[in-house]
């Protein structure tokens, strides 16, 4: 069981207090609610673009716009809307307008933020979002070579995971509430697994991209999908068994483990439909193409949900380090 | 600076960033002067002799031996204007011949060489397929790329050896003409509007080459008597190779068979 500890608090007291007793400066921030809707509305648009961008991939549709950042040498008219075009060119739509709304979000947040690390959180989501860009073009250009359509896949989901913690950062809960917090004296502490779950879901979006954009087989992914799970599920469970009262913690930790056997479900049937059924399919089919389209969808879901409990056992789980005491201190205490 | 001049500063670089990437993004791509961009090849050596007396001919046939897979059926619906034969042509079987089999010379020729023919060979796209499925040219040789449908296409080689190009082909917009500098056997063609349609290029050195017809029949024609290696390439079944020797003016059958793939 953690160690209870004295409550930090945003809105209220100014003030808190570490495990050392030393007083820590709380920035006074106020709760923004059109921020907050907007922050939210941008990570769902994120998250609309990677599902977008899994349909391209999954249709075999990434080349069938060959020039960028134009479409058929137009920003926005809308081309003969059939076949692989219709998948490539919504993507960049949307993408365009995510590219939009981050600038929104960005340029707010420097205007009504106080807290100094959310601006630069913005300016940061703004930067990556424009890498996406950029590497969606080399994508195109560059005719998918596998290194940057994976890079492409994976920034996206970077991009996802800022707009998921910034939309946090700017909710209610977070600025408002006091937070429960109790010190973490296990190890591997839960805020080392919940890094560590960070860390694995990485290296499987890499490999799952790799294996999906033909730069590697598919048996990498799978096995790592071994790792993750036990990984996650650890994660999970020790959050679920220690700290179930908080309920911050409890929800990205319910929700992790919800979306893990779902995504393992997911990946069996892309697996099965990719891999086993359909590695002579003429045309990409529908069930592959649903099954993987999910799995990328909820994986996007799951690191996001994975980034969400890492900030949570961040802020409600410090972990409890054993001060060292001089050593005189020490002879006297073991006499 | 004072915290107000920073944001303000910020704020207004990341609007130029953004507005530099929409003028770049305004900037519509020239167009080609033509479509004639081809690879660059070194000037070609001037042609071996070849003595037109004594030619020979290698003729035969190619049977798929066992029973032959169902074509497996396309769904066109995603596209209201391909409306074309909706059968996969990865294997062609009919009565055990086996058609778009590349057949070739492999080896044999030594150093000789060939003049690469002036006249350009047509890859037609017509009812959301390639036509033909299977095509052969020499290295350096024109390949002009036509829409005769009423959708637009994109081309998409995706070669090993080769360099790799995508462009897109509105209906009734003037044919594409390429060429493929190496040599490359079974050399993929895509259409990323269209993913079922695809075919293969094979570029060889030589005019020494043919592509089964629906009857599994070739002919290699004005062949210098020879030892030869004749390669036998399908695109699901693989490679296979035959020696065969062939004396002044004659002609000489060389069968193949292919069986089924092992699963």
């Amino acid at each position: 069981m953690g160690q209870p500890a004295q409550p930090t608090s945003n809105a209220g007291s100014s003030r808190a207090v570490d495990p050392r007793g030393n007083t820590l400066k709380a920035i006074p921030t106020t709760y923004n609610r059109a921020h907050h809707i907007f922050a939210v509305f941008t990570a769902c648009v994120a998250f609309v673009v990677i599902t977008a961008g899994a349909l391209v991939t999954s249709n075999d549709a990434g080349l069938s716009v060959p020039d960028w950042p134009t479409s058929f040498g137009y920003l926005v008219k809308v081309p003969h809307f059939v076949g692989g075009i219709r998948y490539e060119w919504s993507h960049r739509m949307v993408a365009g307008t995510l590219v939009t709304l981050t600038l929104t979000i960005a340029i707010w947040t420097l205007l009504v933020e106080r807290r100094r690390w959310l601006r630069w959180l913005a300016v940061a989501a703004f930067c990556t979002v424009i890498a996406q860009a950029i590497l969606g073009g080399l994508t195109v250009l560059l005719f998918q070579p596998p290194a940057v359509s994976t890079a492409h896949a994976t920034v996206a989901q970077t991009f996802f995971c800022i707009a998921v913690a910034i939309a946090l950062f700017t909710g209610r809960k977070w600025v408002e509430e006091q937070p429960r917090v109790e010190f973490d004296q296990r190890r591997p502490s839960l805020s080392t697994l919940a890094l560590l779950s960070i860390f694995v879901l990485y290296v499987q979006l890499i490999l799952g991209g790799m294996f999906r954009h033909h730069g590697m087989s598919w048996w990498p992914h799978v096995a790592n999908a071994v790792i993750v799970s036990f990984v996650l599920a650890w994660t999970a469970i020790r959050a679920l068994s220690v700290y179930s009262q908080i309920e911050a913690v409890r929800r990205p930790a319910i929700v992790m483990l919800s979306l893990l056997i779902t995504q393992l479900c997911l990946g069996f049937t892309a697996f099965l439909t990719r891999v086993a059924w359909g590695k002579d399919a003429v045309q990409p089919e529908l069930p592959m193409v649903a099954a993987t389209v999910a799995h990328v969808a909820v994986g996007a879901l799951l690191l996001a949900t994975a980034v969400v409990l890492a900030i949570q056992v961040w802020r409600h789980v410090p972990v409890a380090f054993a001060e060292p005491l001089p050593q005189g201190q020490q002879d006297a205490s073991a006499a | 600076m004072n915290r107000k001049t920073g944001l303000t500063m910020m704020a207004t670089s990341m609007l130029v960033l953004f507005g530099l990437l929409l003028l770049a993004a305004c900037n519509k791509k020239e167009e080609q002067p033509a479509n004639t961009m081809s690879q660059e090849a070194a000037p070609a050596p001037a042609a071996t002799p070849i003595d037109p007396s004594t030619v020979a001919t290698v003729n035969g046939t190619v049977k798929f031996d066992g029973t032959a897979p169902k074509p497996s059926k396309i769904d066109m619906s995603q596209d209201p204007a391909c409306k074309g034969m909706n059968e996969a042509e990865n294997i062609v079987v009919a009565n055990g011949d086996l058609a778009n089999v590349f057949v070739y010379v492999k080896d044999g020729l030594g150093s000789r060489t060939f003049d690469v023919p002036k006249d350009a060979v047509v890859l037609d796209q017509q009812g959301c397929k390639y036509h033909p499925h299977v095509l052969g040219v020499m290295a350096g040789q024109t390949v002009q790329f036509k829409n005769d449908d009423m959708t637009t296409h994109n081309i998409h080689p995706t070669p090993k050896d080769n360099r790799e190009w995508n462009e897109s082909q509105p209906p009734s917009s003037p044919a594409i003409e390429k060429n493929f500098a190496r040599e490359e056997i079974m050399l993929p063609v895509k259409c990323n509007q269209h993913p079922w349609m695809k075919m293969y290029i094979n570029v060889v050195k030589s005019p020494f080459f043919a592509v089964t017809d629906k009857s599994g029949k070739y002919e290699i024609k004005g062949l210098p008597p020879g030892d030869y290696t004749i390669a036998f390439v399908q695109e699901k079944l693989g490679e296979q190779d035959q020696k065969v020797t062939v004396g002044p003016k004659e002609t000489k059958t060389v069968d193949q068979s292919f069986k089924a793939a092992a699963e």
